[in-house]
């Protein structure tokens, strides 16, 4: 295979790899909706961790021991 | 165990790194505005021997503010914000006490002697990663002792969920680690030539391949010590200061997967025009335009955040610090972007508009970000109020000037270059020689030093602050969201 054909390769591999991130990416926003909706997460609840982050503040969801 | 039965979080190593962002911040910032005069009135570049010259001091400004200011800022928000998000202290754990304070100590050592290098000369002449292969494997250290860090304090936390901030160090952590890896992979010159001094390497990449490297690395520098980690600052420090929570969690989310996903991609727009394959300058612009939507995504969120609540933009500068950081990233990310499309790039690239981009991003998003962090954090870690309201206002609007004076001397120094170098007659000749574009850019270049030297006044007025307020009086409780601050103005307030 020459170079050519190799670079062309390279290209039309990146465009398809670029597509295929793309529906990741946009997977992942339905995703965050879905769980939202379904109500099996509150996402918006997770802004507190940043307010409410006191040594005294209760733990929003307490890590499995 | 609930934390606050017995704990307080430990902030010194906090507060070392923000005394090194102090120090590096005044010394890479006076490096830069000396440079900028010298560009302005160039005997300058004589007044002390080699050790003067615009093209030794370059590098030692620009390793100082990326490496110096900015990381400190970095470090020095994380051994903070990671503390109090993940709800757990240092003081729990010897072990991440010992390896933060090992962290600052070898860093420290690590910028001293890069500072003495790059001085002396010794420099690999790859932009951002002059630094020569014994340091490299100093930073290599150093980054690895951050991520003990990180994922130390991450693994004896008790908050189940990473708040976004924490997203962002971790993409820092890991993104810088990748590219600095990649682009100093280097070869001692005379490990393999038997010749030459064992300090001086080569790239193991030749030609376009290196550059191409070289820009990947160069402008993800940007992305993730530039844009990541301020992003992880402002998502704590803005809801925090105000009181309000972020405008929409889930747009954070998003945005973020959409920056990483995005910035990798486009570095070639540093090589349009150049001899790297056609189809990639073409991705690197592509990817350079649709970086707008995350951008602004977390920009517009931050903004959002402030809604309803806009008359704290009036009364408390902190505030107005942060808003107008944002503010700033939004201008440079679409900035940027214009700046790749290949016809305005034929125009732009090589002129001074392009250190007029950068500074609007290096001085109003990072800079301002960072202050207002060091601010922010200054009560919590002396218990006491700021010093002065009063110099925080006078510095917010000195150094706004002076940001508004450089981009904009650079916009008009930069297109005028632009226009006049591809300028031609009738015949095709060329209408102007190089000289001829220097001469004119001479007042622009005096503007520029006097905008810079506008934004290094209001950092000494910052340090001096911050000095100021070790011995201010103290409070009783740490505040719970806007940082108490004294002076002037403030007795103003509440003589009303």
């Amino acid at each position: 295979m020459d170079m050519q054909t190799i670079r062309e390769l390279q290209a039309y591999g990146f465009f398809f790899f670029t597509v295929f991130l793309v529906l990741i990416l946009y997977g992942y926003c339905y995703h965050l909706y879905k769980s939202e909706k379904t109500g099996r997460r509150n996402y918006e609840k997770y802004s507190n961790l940043a307010l409410d982050d006191d040594p005294s503040s209760n733990v929003l969801e307490k890590k499995q021991e | 165990m609930r934390p606050g039965q017995m704990l307080s979080y430990d902030y010194t190593v906090a507060k070392l790194f923000m005394f090194s962002t102090i120090l590096f911040g005044i010394v890479g910032m006076l490096i830069g505005v000396i440079i900028a005069f010298q560009m302005a009135y160039p005997d300058l570049n004589y007044i002390a021997g080699e050790y003067s010259t615009f093209g030794r001091l370059r590098p030692l400004h620009t390793n100082g503010v990326v490496f110096g200011f900015l990381l400190s800022g970095i470090f020095s928000t994380w051994y903070y914000i990671g503390q109090r998000v993940l709800k757990v202290s240092m003081s729990e754990s010897p072990f991440l006490m010992f390896i933060g304070k090992l962290h600052f100590w070898l860093y420290m050592i690590l910028i001293a002697a890069a500072v003495v290098s790059l001085w002396a000369g010794v420099s690999t002449a790859k932009e951002y990663a002059e630094l020569e292969w014994p340091l490299d494997i100093g930073v290599v250290l150093v980054w690895v002792l951050w991520g003990i860090s990180i994922f130390g304090l991450i693994g004896i936390r008790r908050e189940k969920t990473l708040y976004i901030s924490i997203w962002y160090y971790i993409a820092t952590f890991l993104g810088v680690a990748m590219l600095y890896l990649f682009n100093n992979m280097e070869v001692p010159t005379r490990l393999i030539s038997g010749h030459g001094s064992w300090l001086h390497s080569v790239s193991m990449y030749a030609g376009s391949n290196d550059a191409l490297v070289q820009w990947w690395y160069g402008h993800n520098a940007v992305a993730f010590i530039f844009t990541v980690a301020i992003i992880a600052q402002i998502y704590y420090f803005l809801p925090k200061e105000s009181g309000q929570p972020i405008f929409s969690y889930k747009l954070s989310l998003f945005s973020f997967w959409g920056l990483m996903f995005i910035y990798l991609w486009a570095g070639g727009h540093h090589l349009i025009y150049t001899t790297v394959p056609d189809w990639m300058q073409t991705m690197g612009s592509i990817f350079s335009v649709v970086l707008i939507l995350p951008s602004w995504g977390s920009a517009i969120n931050i903004l959002l955040t402030m809604k309803g609540e806009w008359v704290q933009l009036r009364e408390n500068p902190l505030i107005k610090f942060m808003i107008l950081a944002s503010t700033f990233y939004m201008f440079s990310t679409l900035e940027g972007p214009i700046l790749s499309i290949k016809s305005v790039n034929a125009l732009a690239h090589y002129t001074d508009w392009i250190p007029g981009h950068v500074h609007d991003g290096a001085l109003g998003w990072i800079g301002f970000m960072i202050m207002a962090a060091m601010y922010h954090m200054t009560p919590r870690f002396f218990k006491r109020e700021i010093y002065s309201k009063s110099i925080m206002e006078a510095q917010f609007w000195i150094q706004t000037t002076g940001i508004v004076l450089y981009f904009a001397s650079m916009w008009i120094a930069g297109i005028t270059q632009g226009m006049m170098w591809r300028a031609t007659d009738q015949y095709g000749n060329l209408l102007y020689s190089f000289i001829d574009t220097v001469v004119v850019l001479i007042p622009y270049y005096w503007i520029r030093a006097i905008g810079g030297l506008l934004y290094l006044i209001g950092f000494f007025m910052f340090a001096y602050n911050i000095y100021k307020s070790m011995s201010a009086p103290t409070i009783s409780a740490e505040p719970k969201n806007a940082s108490p601050m004294g002076g002037r103005l403030n007795v103003e307030v509440s003589n009303v």
